[in-house]
């Protein structure tokens, strides 16, 4: 029955690390490449969340769904990036993280206007709500399963896309020395434009999957975004291995953490005090990792080469 | 030196608080003494997070912890019937020094991007215990009983209440101007600029920048004290990230880097909360693209426009 129960959580960790990968990509993409702290990519994953799961109510396919928000939430990227962020490039992280604080007061407002302050509602789409056995005697639910399978495909296609292809290579040498591309002919602009609405387009991927899982409401972004900047901090900034790896220790962590710390102070505190410290140990542990990879490690675990 | 158009508009804007007062009870209108009780309140705060901000470069988002701990040090001791002003308020400035203290020797150790994101955990690692501590309110947060006890100063009389925020906001501002032009403020201002050359002539800049670090965290405790005795209420949103923006925000907007800025920037924030709010619940639709446009255009903040902005000090 424990080794079930773990192997459950293991599962669970899987799922929220690919998740927060697919948020960490874009993120750490954008941080390496233009050098831009974005904390309104929180927001980019609540507007998939929002368009994904509004086309679904309205036509009943999942598909439709995905098929509309992840090329919507692309072009509104594409269109933040023109509009505001593509001067915020040369300016100093103070000036990035207070302009994109102000976009996220205008995207929570906006969705509000739009769909009101409650959480929209949504389910699993009807193919997936069942379960299926990942290990003899173990069943999983299969929309979970799905996740992981997608998010693991995503890292893949991502990994030879910067790493074999020629838009990669360009991507690479722009986050290396931005000046020298644009030198040889690069149109870096459209570059930095088409990466940060990709990016945008990974995280509506992320939020619309979320939606039916977790609630889709106003604010949606935030809470995952600062689990996020715990991932890329923690992997290295502007590197998509860190990127990988710290969004599977940070997703497994939180999920073993809330599933067993609480039953493993009780031997050792005794129930009470494991009562009331279990969940705020819980909530508090993947700060604490991060304070802890900071200190021995200041630029993460995969720090990226810069010049 | 202050300049003089400048002066003119720093006497201005501090007799406008002095007679907030009496204005709002000709107009009959107690709300505005409270809205200018809680702008001084957060301009504390800001006039804190300038300290290291502006004049360190110490980019911490993550000052909001220490405007909890201060709100704590005054409610979790009424909770248990001490009362006494003097001993809540030192406990807020002593528990958020002892915080800052821890942050800021782990902090510093990293800078830029490393710096902001750091201070951020452990701002939310203090945001999540005071949301598991269900024994001083939980999630909820809880009702402040009774207002701190002063001697001979009774804060539940609204006015007496202003008066003593207004004298603590006046005794920081003077004693941030000494601060900064002494010897300590010039070695801060010196490593913010070149930490490398002020190594090489022999200051340990760490432990200027870390003195800093406390000081304003013992300040924005003492804020934080003065927040939940304005709300009555202890709640751990006071710890919140975006809270820790919201500062921020205020110390850009009204311009970073002088002891005046801050303080504009709170009463511009929170007058423009209160107008848009009144105008429409969705007011943060218009607050969001303004900061976008003052963080794109108007870098110096709204201190940078006053007469006489070629003088960075204040």
């Amino acid at each position: 029955m424990t080794a079930l129960l773990v192997a459950e959580q293991c599962l669970n960790g899987l799922q929220l690390g690919v998740m927060l990968f697919l948020m960490a990509a874009g993120l750490t993409l954008v941080f390496g490449i233009m050098n831009l702290v974005n904390l309104a990519h929180g927001s980019l994953y609540m507007v998939g969340a929002y368009l994904a799961t509004a086309v679904f109510n309205w036509s009943g396919s999942f598909l439709l769904g995905v098929l509309f928000a992840l090329p919507a939430t692309l072009a509104i990227g594409m269109l933040v990036e023109v509009i505001a962020l593509r001067r915020l490039y040369e300016r100093d992280h103070l000036d990035q993280v207070l302009a994109t604080f102000g976009l996220i007061l205008f995207f929570n407002e906006a969705v509000a206007i739009v769909w009101g302050r409650t959480a929209l509602f949504t389910r699993v789409p009807s193919a997936l709500t069942g379960h299926i056995m990942v290990l003899p005697g173990v069943s999983y639910p299969a929309y979970r399963a799905v996740i992981i399978l997608v998010g693991l495909a995503v890292a893949l296609v991502l990994y030879v896309l910067v790493s074999r292809t020629r838009l990669g290579m360009l991507i690479r040498a722009g986050a290396s020395n931005r000046t020298m591309v644009a030198a040889l002919g690069v149109n870096i602009r459209l570059l930095y434009t088409l990466v940060f609405g990709f990016g945008a387009a990974l995280a509506a991927l992320g939020g619309l999957m979320a939606g039916p899982i977790y609630n889709v409401q106003p604010g949606m972004g935030e809470e995952i975004l600062i689990q996020v900047l715990v991932v890329i901090v923690i992997g290295g900034i502007g590197s998509i291995r860190g990127a990988l790896v710290g969004a599977v220790v940070v997703g497994m962590v939180d999920t073993l953490g809330r599933a067993f710390l609480k039953p493993l102070l009780s031997t050792t505190l005794g129930p009470v005090a494991a009562q009331s410290a279990g969940p705020a140990l819980a909530s508090m542990l993947i700060y604490l990792l991060m304070a802890a990879v900071l200190f021995f490690r200041p630029r993460g675990l995969f720090p990226a080469v810069r010049s | 030196m202050i300049s003089r158009g400048r002066a003119v508009v720093l006497l201005a804007g501090f007799l406008v608080l002095a007679v907030v007062p009496a204005v709002a009870a000709m107009l009959n209108e107690p709300f505005y003494l409270d809205l200018f009780r809680r702008i001084m309140i957060f301009a504390i705060a800001a006039v804190s997070l300038d300290l290291i901000l502006g004049y360190g470069g110490m980019v911490s988002f993550g000052h909001a912890a220490y405007l909890g701990i201060g709100a704590y040090a005054v409610a979790v001791p009424a909770f248990y019937g001490i009362e006494s002003g003097l001993v809540q308020w030192t406990l807020a400035v002593l528990a958020s020094a002892a915080a800052a203290l821890v942050i800021g020797a782990v902090s510093l150790r990293t800078t830029g991007m490393s710096f902001i994101m750091i201070t951020l955990a452990f701002a939310q690692m203090f945001y999540y215990l005071g949301i598991s501590i269900n024994a001083w309110g939980g999630d909820d947060g809880m009702r402040l009983a009774r207002r701190s006890r002063l001697p001979a100063l009774d804060l539940a009389d609204a006015t007496v209440f202003y008066y003593v925020v207004l004298a603590i906001l006046v005794g920081l501002l003077w004693l941030g101007h000494r601060l900064v032009h002494a010897r300590f403020g010039a070695v801060i201002r010196a490593s913010r600029s070149n930490e490398t050359r002020m190594r090489a002539i022999g200051f340990s800049t760490f432990r200027y920048k870390l003195a800093a670090f406390v000081l304003a965290g013992a300040v924005c405790g003492l804020a934080g004290a003065l927040l939940t005795n304005q709300t009555d209420y202890l709640t751990p949103s006071y710890m919140h990230w975006t809270r820790s923006g919201e500062i921020m925000v205020m110390v850009i907007l009204g311009g970073m880097g002088t002891l005046v800025g801050p303080v504009l920037g709170a009463a511009a924030y929170l007058l423009l909360e209160d107008v848009l709010s009144a105008w429409t619940v969705h007011w943060q639709i218009v607050l969001g693209p303004l900061l976008v446009l003052v963080v794109l255009y108007a870098r110096r903040g709204l201190y940078g426009l006053l007469p006489g902005s070629a003088s960075r000090d204040g």
